[in-house]
């Protein structure tokens, strides 16, 4: 990677921190620049706005999550197991860099006025939605998970995980957010599995 | 055989529907067809010599076209009240080229459903290598329901002038195989963009989503040389249904079977590659591609 494209990830990085802790429209530029401990003017030289910087760590964090699923897609194991894993996986993640996930819960979902043009549909979530388009499929192509619409597979997965993530940083769970892998991957492929 | 003389052609059907015969009845320089072959025995045409005398002479001859899935079992198959495996046993060790003409010849078609352990292709049995026989090495397959009859013909012209042919690993002419039936499909610019037609027989959308379209998984140059010289399934509005491929028939042609709501990805193209760009495309709604092409309001 070149010096001016660590640069880069390290302001998505630090905007991604600030984003996700004090929300999109609290955060300016001068506070990224200030943490960067770089001037103004030299951030916009690597994101022309604070709009388009909020776009680019979108797709930065949804390729990140996509690596992840894809190391476990990779994996010869059954989809019950492929499960726990990425529940494993997100929740790990949640806990150890929890920036990621507020970010696409409180930043992403909760303005999409800034996100609508030039994220349109799944266009900055793909990586991430495109691993679980290969988990879903492979799993019923191998018999294993039930055949049906792919939003309702990937709501229920999905949906599931980044609400308990919700309630986890609500401050209302009694447990580790990583006490609850087992449970909630096993009611994930229960209700996914083929009967 | 000298490139100016006739070469001879003998056509055997086994269980067959008659379908390739009469796609190759269509052909329309049947003229200048005649001008180079000659044809000894053909079911549906009249011949100057009876079939008994074809299959008792031990005379040498260009072409046996096979038509039809095949079988060893006597019960299932006679012509002429002999068992059809010793009439193709007879005619095949007699000709220069073994041509199996449509699917049912080359991987058992249709009629393979009934008991695969029984009919097959001739060399092929669905995908499975061995068929009738184990191994020949002078068979040429033009799968197709039925063959395009361009196909069988100029593969008999570049056979008759001793050209080399080029075929793919199932003995299909490179040539007419090599191509996707999606490319020169009218309709790709709906597919790059995932709009489905709304129904069969319509100039718009794609029929790949919804309709069992087998396109862009199927080896064949349909979209290329189009059929009657003027169109194609896909062309018309109806779904290719993947009747150059060994696994044809497949069940419920004209319906995309999904996986979670994801179809089959086109041939060579990876499920990440597609997905992403499949993703992608959908995000966008473009207008113009929902819209009538030809606007009968305006």
């Amino acid at each position: 990677m070149d010096k001016k494209s660590k640069k880069s990830e390290k302001i998505l990085d630090t905007a991604l921190l600030l984003f996700s802790k004090n929300g999109f429209y609290a955060t300016t530029i001068p506070d990224i620049a200030k943490a960067m401990e770089m001037s103004v003017g030299n951030i916009y030289n690597y994101f022309s706005s604070k709009e388009k910087l909020a776009k680019e760590i979108i797709k930065y964090s949804s390729d990140i999550l996509g690596e992840e699923i894809k190391k476990v897609n990779e994996q010869e194991c059954s989809s019950k197991e492929k499960i726990r894993e990425i529940v494993a996986l997100y929740f790990d993640m949640a806990s150890s860099k929890p920036q990621h996930i507020n970010y696409f819960l409180r930043v992403y979902l909760a303005n999409k006025e800034v996100f609508k043009e030039g994220c349109e549909g799944m266009l900055c979530v793909s990586a991430f939605v495109t691993e679980l388009m290969i988990f879903f499929e492979e799993g019923v192509a191998k018999g294993e998970l039930r055949n049906q619409d792919f939003f309702s597979a990937f709501g229920l997965f999905m949906g599931y995980l980044g609400g308990f993530v919700f309630l986890n940083g609500e401050g209302v769970l009694t447990k580790n957010l990583n006490d609850y892998v087992d449970e909630i991957a096993l009611n994930i492929y229960n209700a996914l599995k083929q009967s | 055989m000298t490139h100016k003389e006739k070469s001879s052609i003998i056509w055997l059907q086994g269980l067959t529907c008659n379908g390739n015969s009469h796609s190759f009845l269509n052909y329309p320089s049947m003229e200048s067809f005649s001008s180079s072959f000659t044809i000894l025995f053909h079911p549906l045409l009249l011949g100057d010599v009876s079939f008994d005398e074809i299959l008792e002479s031990n005379e040498t001859f260009d072409f046996l076209i096979l038509e039809g899935a095949l079988t060893r079992d006597s019960t299932l198959l006679q012509r002429f009240n002999y068992p059809f495996s010793e009439i193709l046993d007879r005619l095949a060790s007699r000709a220069k080229y073994i041509i199996c003409a449509g699917s049912c010849a080359s991987f058992g078609g249709i009629f393979r459903l009934r008991d695969e352990t029984k009919i097959s292709g001739a060399l092929f049995n669905g995908k499975r290598k061995g068929g009738y026989w184990s191994e020949k090495k002078n068979v040429v397959n033009i799968p197709g329901c039925p063959l395009h009859p361009q196909w069988l013909v100029e593969t008999l012209l570049l056979l008759k002038k001793d050209e080399k042919i080029l075929l793919d690993e199932f003995l299909r002419p490179k040539e007419i195989f090599s191509y996707l039936v999606h490319h020169g499909c009218l309709r790709n610019e709906y597919f790059e963009w995932k709009v489905d037609s709304k129904q069969l027989g319509e100039k718009e959308g794609c029929l790949f989503y919804e309709h069992g379209c087998q396109g862009p998984m199927t080896h064949s140059n349909c979209n290329k040389i189009l059929w009657n010289s003027v169109s194609s399934k896909t062309r018309a509005g109806s779904p290719c249904l993947g009747c150059t491929e060994f696994d044809f028939p497949k069940k419920a042609l004209f319906e995309t079977h999904t996986n979670m709501s994801l179809p089959q990805t086109p041939f060579g193209i990876s499920k990440r590659a597609y997905y992403s760009l499949a993703g992608i495309a959908k995000s966008f709604k473009i207008e113009r591609l929902e819209r009538k092409l030809i606007d009968e309001d305006n």
